[in-house]
């Protein structure tokens, strides 16, 4: 028994990017006290930011990035061909990222804006799986290294892998961070999926939700809990919205 | 001499982003060579319209996974210019620590990931694992301090959290400060070692008259803010950055182009290098003279050796920052009160690639109504073009072959270490 049919104890490797940023691969290259066995863990053969090599046989395919051109979706499909695990990493490859804001604004007038009488293909954002099927997501702007690394490892010994079922809540109070709510800012911290080790609200920022929702929110606690704090729920859905983890979800009533 | 080439790369390799590179060449004679960007469009600056100066910082540090400070930096001083915020000195501080920690990092990343393999013959750093570990060993530990130092002070090394409107939400644990300081010596040691690795690297002979534009050092290695300087004599204020870059649209790049005093100008480390090289830390000015880096260098394959000197400037100057920020009394204030306004504000910071530029223009309820965002690769990328025009015809006219006119044509497009994501945001 394999875990998402991956059999190889060193799994060939392909990571691809898409509409993004690029800062989901580049953690691949970070927490570099263990970058070095993690390289060693897994057959990198197509990597096109660090690697002019291209291997066309791979078991796990890293998708990051939304997709929102033609040519994206076309290339996607041949991915999917190919890969017998598509991995979504990154929030813009599970949920659109902050890029399906611009879903928001008509696609015309955004081009006359940006590119005035030359504008550029675009196409609505969407996330990697509603173009492919997709076997698992990785959640995170950017992922936490540590989270892939764990799931790697989990691929490759056959264990199967499961995400927290908690908030972001349970992590902050693990490392002791005072809770941004009392500090007066807004924090989805109650209801977003935990396992990124809360550094934001450690750093001083409220949680902003890029990790999507976590196993069953209770949202209307979360709602009264944040209007009681003054938050209006315009205020609350622009926070909801700007990863797109939270598409349909809604504070007072249809958007 | 009657050479025929015909190159498409679709896209470039080891750069961030996607390019492609096409030259045709016919009986020796160079009949086109194109640096295309055909990186998907997202939209930021209509994504950020209507968005609150709150989440401004946040949603632009997400144009770059590679310099997400640089863009947070630009944004929150745009922010504060328009609102008339005079940050706190420690908090200017922790900033340009920040900074330093990812000019450290995004220039490792190039220098030791990305460019070193065109120098040994490698496709990648991957085959170093085997033939030399010590070397992967050394790059991962320069980036990894360069990391911690981005964690430690700004929440995290990608997309930051305490880089806020006013200031910096926290001060540092001092510990882990003190403890980044011992770290940071040991850089310095790595550092060299890196100097001497790429002082075996034959840097190709080619050098394009250029003019190069960066911010203007005034008593100091300039980062963030201040005015605009170009090479070719023009100074301008940070509000009026448009006048120095002049912003087109291309029908052939998704990228937009710029230009000022000729066809095109170069940024980045090269360009600070150029036009403010004599503030740089003693340590560093002599790394450059080692390495070969001439004042005035016209020769963009030095980039590297430009990035390489900065890296050696900011691991001292951390050190030092590191020192005056141990001494700050534990009431340290390192946020200001912020009153929104309707005004407009312009940031400008050095980032690891060039000057980068963020325009907000606010209404009365702390909204953006207009933003621009002009990024160092979309000034670069006509520059890169104009280089590789002369490049390519002095490579066809040696009777260069395929695999010497796609090795130099892509080293070249390396060298300005382009972030192509971010050129089209």
């Amino acid at each position: 028994m394999r875990y998402l049919r991956i059999d190889s104890p060193r799994p060939r490797i392909a990571v691809f990017d898409f509409t993004g940023c690029e800062g989901c691969e580049l953690q691949l290259a970070n927490k570099e006290e263990t970058l070095v066995p993690f390289l060693n863990a897994v057959e990198i053969v197509h990597f096109r930011e660090i690697d002019t090599e291209a291997g066309e046989e791979y078991e796990i395919a890293f998708v990051e990035g939304a997709v929102s051109r033609s040519d994206e979706v076309e290339r996607l499909k041949v991915i999917r061909g190919k890969a017998r695990l598509l991995v979504a990493l990154g929030s813009c490859a599970c949920f659109g990222g902050v890029n399906r804001m611009k879903n928001a604004y008509d696609l015309d007038a955004a081009n006359a804006e940006v590119y005035g009488r030359s504008p550029k293909e675009t196409l609505p954002v969407r996330s990697v799986k509603e173009v492919v099927p997709v076997d698992l997501e990785i959640p995170g702007c950017p992922v936490s290294k540590e989270e892939v690394e764990r799931i790697v490892r989990h691929l490759i010994l056959g264990v199967p892998f499961a995400f927290h079922a908690y908030p972001v809540c349970v992590e902050c109070k693990q490392r002791f961070t005072t809770c941004l709510m009392e500090r007066g800012q807004l924090c989805l911290g109650p209801i977003v999926r935990a396992g990124c080790e809360a550094p934001c609200p450690a750093g001083g920022l409220g949680c902003w939700g890029c990790r999507g929702p976590a196993e069953a929110p209770n949202m209307e606690e979360f709602f009264a809990l944040a209007r009681e704090r003054g938050f209006t729920d315009e205020e609350i859905n622009e926070r909801l919205a700007f990863f797109g983890g939270f598409e349909g979800v809604v504070a007072g009533g249809t958007r | 001499m009657n050479v025929d080439l015909n190159i498409r790369i679709h896209p470039l390799t080891r750069v961030e982003g996607h390019g492609n590179l096409l030259v045709r060449v016919v009986k020796g004679q160079l009949q086109e060579v194109h640096w295309d960007i055909v990186e998907t469009p997202r939209f930021f600056e209509v994504m950020l319209k209507g968005k609150h100066y709150t989440s401004a910082a946040i949603l632009t540090a997400r144009i770059c996974g590679i310099c997400s400070m640089g863009h947070a930096l630009a944004s929150v001083r745009a922010t504060e210019r328009a609102f008339g915020v005079e940050v706190p000195e420690a908090a200017t501080k922790l900033r340009l620590l920040a900074k330093h920690g990812e000019t450290l990092q995004s220039h490792v990343l190039h220098l030791l990931f990305l460019a070193a393999p065109d120098f040994l013959g490698l496709p990648s750093v991957l085959p170093l694992l085997k033939s030399s570990p010590s070397t992967v060993t050394l790059a991962a530990r320069l980036k990894g301090v360069a990391n911690r130092l981005c964690e430690v002070v700004a929440g995290r090394p990608t997309h930051p959290v305490s880089i806020q409107v006013g200031g910096m939400a926290l001060f540092p644990d001092r510990r882990e400060l003190a403890s980044l300081k011992t770290e940071l010596a040991g850089a310095v040691k790595d550092l060299a070692a890196v100097a001497e690795l790429f002082k075996g690297f034959e840097i190709p002979a080619f050098s394009r008259e250029t003019e190069f534009v960066s911010l203007k050092g005034e008593g100091g290695y300039p980062w963030i803010g201040g005015a605009l300087l170009s090479s070719d004599g023009v100074e301008r204020a940070e509000d009026d950055y448009l006048q120095m870059t002049n912003e087109f649209v291309d029908e052939r790049n998704t990228s937009k182009l710029c230009r000022l005093s000729r066809d095109s100008f170069a940024v980045g480390a090269l360009a600070r290098w150029n036009n403010n090289g004599r503030f740089l830390q003693p340590a560093a000015r002599a790394a450059a003279e080692e390495l070969g880096l001439e004042p005035a260098c016209r020769n963009p394959f030095k980039n590297n050796l430009a990035q390489l000197v900065e890296c050696i400037h900011v691991a001292h100057e951390s050190v030092a920052l590191i020192e005056e920020l141990l001494a700050e009394p534990e009431s340290v204030q390192t946020m200001a009160e912020v009153s929104p306004r309707e005004a407009e504000g312009v940031g400008a910071v050095e980032v690891p690639r060039g000057i980068l530029y963020h325009h907000y223009d606010y209404d009365g309820e702390g909204r953006i109504v207009r933003a621009n965002c002009i990024i160092p690769t979309t000034q670069n990328n006509l520059n890169i073009q104009h280089d590789l025009e002369k490049l390519a015809q002095e490579l066809a006219a040696g009777g260069a072959g395929d695999a010497r006119m796609e090795r130099l044509c892509s080293m070249l497009i390396r060298a300005y270490d382009p972030c192509i994501s971010c050129s089209v945001h």
